[in-house]
């Protein structure tokens, strides 16, 4: 498949991307970084890589364009809230905390903490329909656990979109 | 053989970025650079077919384990991880003319 489209997002584009993920992350307790220059550069990404691969993949890392090998880092990825933990932003430096939002901490490139295909692949395989190993549990209800923000759910399936972070079914895994 | 993007500027090393065209922190490691009027060549990954992306990335692995962006290679031997102008100034003075 060829990568190369010619394909250049519109102001417009970019413009109402920007606002529906701030009004997300505003609703659910996240920020995007104030630098708009920058976010406009990483919307941009987005949408070229929405273009590409027909979904939202991290402007900020190779995709391979298999949607089951690269949905841990659709956006927002299940990397953001440990970086954002660790460093008070995610690895693109889209989502800042709030100590960036106001200025009290600094937000910079930081290491990448995404397994390489080997160890993504093994952690696929043990992938399981059931509770976790070890967990034995007589609930009336399966939990499922967002990978996104750590929402719980417990139902009989995984909702379709995550109330709190918009991640879709697919990245939910079952927790008890 | 990749073919590789110049930007004109001061010969101070010779700079390769293995970068992403979308990446963020690669276009600010490439507009520093430019704006310092330091001369390197880039390689936008995702620009390239999927053989040619495989092979580039095992270069990439090569220096950088986790196959990270940008990936900044210094006189073909040093390698910077991430947006770090100042690890790359320190590289670049230290090393023999």
């Amino acid at each position: 498949m060829s990568r190369i489209e010619g394909y250049i997002p519109t102001d417009d584009e970019i413009r109402t991307l920007l606002e529906k993920l701030d009004t997300e992350a505003e609703q659910s307790g996240y920020h995007l970084n104030p630098d708009r220059e920058f976010v406009s550069f990483l919307m941009e990404g987005l949408l070229v890589n929405q273009k590409r691969f027909g979904y939202l993949s991290c402007p900020c890392r190779l995709a391979s364009g298999d949607i089951e090998d690269d949905r841990d880092m659709i956006c927002p990825c299940d990397y953001r809230d440990p970086d954002l933990d660790e460093f008070g932003a995610c690895y693109c430096s889209l989502y800042v905390t709030e100590k960036v939002l106001r200025g009290e901490q600094k937000a910079g490139s930081i290491p990448e903490r995404r397994p390489n295909r080997e160890e993504r692949e093994a952690v696929r395989k043990k992938k399981q329909a059931g509770p976790p190993e070890g967990v034995k549990v007589g609930l009336p209800y399966p939990v499922w656990r967002c990978k996104v923000c750590g929402y719980l759910a417990a139902r009989d399936t995984p909702p379709e979109v995550c109330p709190i972070c918009k991640a879709s079914k697919e990245r939910f895994e079952r927790f008890m | 053989m990749i073919e590789r993007k110049h930007v004109d500027g001061e010969k101070k090393g010779e700079i390769l970025i293995y970068a992403l065209s979308t990446c963020g922190w690669c276009r600010k490691t490439k507009k520093h650079l430019e704006d310092l009027g330091i001369a390197y060549d880039y390689i936008d990954v995702d620009l390239l077919e999927g053989p040619e992306s495989e092979e580039v990335m095992k270069t990439v692995r090569k220096f950088n384990e986790k196959g990270s962006f940008p990936t900044i290679v210094i006189n073909g031997k040093h390698c910077v991880v991430g947006y770090n102008i100042d690890k790359v100034r320190e590289i670049l003075e230290n090393e023999p003319d």
